[in-house]
């Protein structure tokens, strides 16, 4: 058995991504208010448009209240003390490897993305995203001579701003809901990717969120257009320092499949999830969707591990005919952790088909929720859904709930949903033990089989990590 | 013929709750033999060998056990393991999702970490896996479903006596490992529990019937009742019981002629 000592050295050893780097900010005065909003748009050198379009997401925000309807108990924020934009301070324009700071270099390889190419695994590249700000991008030439553009925001708003006028807020309008009407006003930074017509992207792209200072929030938005035919892969990647407060992380992301366009879309989400007691973490509130058109797939993968409390539904709108939807999710509690995740199909086009795997995982005195929407419109002749929803029990202090809601408005319409709730059987750890494995090892081995249907959805590079992720959030759940 | 005493237990007493199960047992397993364990539902021989292996069910409330003159009952059940101790068991239980061989492979590198041996790589763990699943009829598809989720009654079995030829115990204790076997499956199991059979190690079967017996002979067969062992002999006292049955185990301290070892 785990002694109480051991238990403790394990939950503190736990997150090892904790670190603060020393570096000099340029960061606006806390709060938020129309000139903070004009503060950051002229730092970031913006078009007009963008200011207008931060300008009116801000005022529709004033007129909203934050959501409650989640099973989630949230300490009130107080949006006065956030500071909106906070960027390593650097003398020349950020974008090019040699220009980012040592220190921030330095971070992103104790985090195990070192930025300079040669030195990334084979197939990868990284948008370093460090608070507010994109600090460098990799592999963007060689990108570049396909003609998929991948870059952060900023740059794409000034590169091109055409690409991102036409797409911003389609999916997911500024007056979508309170934390993405929150992020329009004050989004910093974040990935743009296009990948032109017919074009199959030959790497995964992937995004590294990180932050660092302190009463800091993270706003960035990520827009994914494929155009016909084209197909591209991408990874998003977090952690943050530990704290005794709680930071914010709302984040919006969109989605544009066109006419038979391939998006896979994954996660590793493992932002700072508190201490033991629940002091500290990440708020992580992150508005995601997808438009899939005629013949088109969305895939959503998600191993949700850190934040102190996920609020986050990544969905897709099936709207073109034969178009496909997957949501596939790991989502893992310990300690005073709290998920409320899930997803929505809303199948409008003609034999859509959408596809949900929910895996829940409590431990600790961790809450679970599922919640999830099937929505089949009039016109959905022939849609298919299939949902499974799994919850995993550690110990008799946690708890796993499901929200699913199903609507169905046309007859041809299958919907199938299936949920279990299974424990970590005395049993199991027995029989693992008695063949020599450890208490902790064999959690880890039996939540990891239990999520294994989601992992395999991840590219390889990242399923091993996540594997490992799992087993080291585990830490100290047992005993 | 026979070697040192790998297990001895002197005294032993465990219950479950308020239950006492075994009320002072006594036994000495030799390296190089295989023991046999008789007895009616309920004797304790089950409770034994989860004692051994250190599940947490039982507490041992007096009474010392020892594997090659070391404490055992001090120890966690993992670290049992490392030493040398396997437990096949009655009812193998399913973790969904977890390959057979992925567990397997896992176990066989932590009872090698726990012995300070380097672990085995993929390639030499799968020359191993497939050599030993021949022996127990195991189909390879087997390696990669999920551990025990779907198997048959007799599949689960072969697959524990599998790990048991790939783990390569000192003592291995097979709770049953004959129950619910059809007489191919039996004669499989035998032959992979025949395999394990050496001079360094033994194996204790604990089993209702006498019918394994015809395929693994034991060299010392032993009768338990009311939480002890009542009688012991040879593999003729297996067939004896055959013929009379347990009914007189019932009766405490009946005296049936037979050699009792110290």
């Amino acid at each position: 058995m785990t002694t109480a000592q051991q238990l403790k050295e394990l939950t503190e050893q736990r997150y090892r991504y904790g670190f603060v780097t020393d570096v000099e900010a340029d960061a606006v005065p806390p709060g938020l208010s129309e000139e903070i909003i004009r503060l950051i748009s002229r730092k970031k050198g913006e078009p007009e448009f963008m200011l207008a379009w931060r300008l009116r997401a801000y005022h529709h925000w004033l007129g909203l209240e934050a959501p409650t309807w989640a099973h989630l108990r949230i300490a009130p924020i107080d949006y006065q003390s956030i500071v909106y934009y906070s960027a390593p301070r650097s003398k020349k324009p950020l974008g090019s490897l040699e220009e980012v700071d040592p220190e921030v270099k330095r971070a992103f390889e104790k985090l195990g993305i070192p930025l300079e190419e040669q030195l990334r695994l084979a197939g990868v590249a990284v948008d370093a995203v460090f608070d507010s700000v994109s600090v460098a991008t990799t592999y963007k030439e060689r990108l570049a001579e396909k003609g998929i553009v991948f870059c952060s925001f900023s740059e794409a708003v000034r590169e091109h701003p055409a690409l991102v006028e036409e797409h911003l807020g389609s999916v997911v309008p500024a007056t979508d809901n309170f934390f993405a009407a929150l992020n329009s006003a004050v989004f910093s930074d974040g990935s743009f990717v296009y990948v032109p017509r017919g074009v199959r992207c030959p790497m995964e792209l992937s995004t590294y969120f990180r932050i660092n200072a302190k009463d800091t929030g993270q706003f960035e938005r990520t827009l994914i257009v494929a155009d016909e035919g084209a197909q591209v892969s991408y990874l998003e990647g977090c952690t943050a320092p530990m704290r005794d407060e709680n930071q914010l992380h709302a984040a919006v992301v969109e989605l544009v499949a066109r006419d038979g366009a391939q998006i896979k879309y994954s996660t590793v989400q493992n932002w700072y999830p508190g201490d033991a007691e629940g002091r500290g973490g990440i708020y992580n509130f992150v508005t995601k969707r997808g438009t899939a058109h005629r013949g088109a797939k969305i895939s959503w993968t998600q191993v949700e591990t850190g934040s102190a409390i996920t609020w986050k539904y990544p969905s897709v709108i099936l709207l073109g005919d034969d178009s496909v939807g997957e949501f596939h999710s790991v989502a893992l509690t310990n300690h005073l952790q709290q998920a409320d995740t899930g997803t929505k199909m809303i199948h409008v086009g003609k034999n859509t088909r959408s596809t949900i795997v929910s895996k829940g995982i409590s431990a600790g005195r961790g809450q679970n929720a599922y919640r999830g929407l099937v929505k089949i419109a009039k016109g959905a002749a022939g849609a298919r859904n299939h949902s499974q929803c799994d919850s995993l029990l550690i110990g008799d202090r946690c708890g796993a709930h499901t929200f699913p809601t199903i609507e169905v408005r046309n007859p041809t319409a299958t919907v199938e949903h299936e949920a279990t709730t299974s424990k970590i059987s005395e049993d199991q750890l027995f029989y693992c033990r008695q063949r020599g494995i450890s208490e902790e090892d064999a959690v880890s081995m039996i939540v990891n089989g239990f999520a294994r249907q989601v992992l395999k959805e991840l590219p390889m590079e990242f399923a091993v990590e996540a594997q490992k992720l799992l087993g080291l959030s585990l830490e100290g759940s047992v005993g | 013929m026979s070697g040192h005493a790998l297990l001895e237990i002197r005294g032993l007493r465990a219950r479950v709750g308020e239950t006492e199960i075994l009320k002072g047992l006594d036994l000495t397993v030799r390296a190089g033999e295989v023991h046999a364990i008789m007895g009616p539902n309920g004797s304790g021989k089950s409770t034994l060998a989860g004692v051994l292996a250190g599940r947490d069910a039982y507490q041992v409330t007096a009474g010392t056990v020892t594997l090659d003159g070391q404490d055992l009952l001090g120890l966690p059940p993992e670290t049992r393991a490392a030493r040398g101790v396997f437990l096949g068991f009655q009812y193998p239980v399913e973790i969904p999702g977890v390959g057979n061989l992925y567990f397997l492979r896992t176990a066989l590198n932590a009872l090698r970490a726990g012995r300070g041996e380097e672990p085995l790589d993929a390639i030499d763990f799968l020359a191993l896996a497939k050599e030993k699943m021949k022996l127990v009829e195991l189909d390879p598809a087997f390696g990669s479903r999920s551990l025990n989720e779907g198997f048959s009654g007799g599949e689960k079995k072969r697959n524990e006596v599998f790990q048991m030829a790939v783990l390569e115990p000192r003592l291995a204790i097979l709770d049953e490992i004959d129950s619910g076997l059809d007489i191919d499956a039996l004669r499989v199991v035998s032959r992979g529990v025949e395999a394990v059979r050496g001079p360094a190690r033994a194996i204790v079967l604990v089993t209702h019937y006498q019918r394994l017996l015809d395929h693994v002979v034991p060299d010392v067969v032993h009768v338990m009742a009311g939480g002890r062992i009542v009688r012991t002999g040879g593999r003729e006292l297996a067939r004896e019981l055959e013929q009379t049955g347990y009914a007189w185990a019932g009766e405490r301290g009946a005296t049936i002629p037979g050699e009792v070892r110290p």
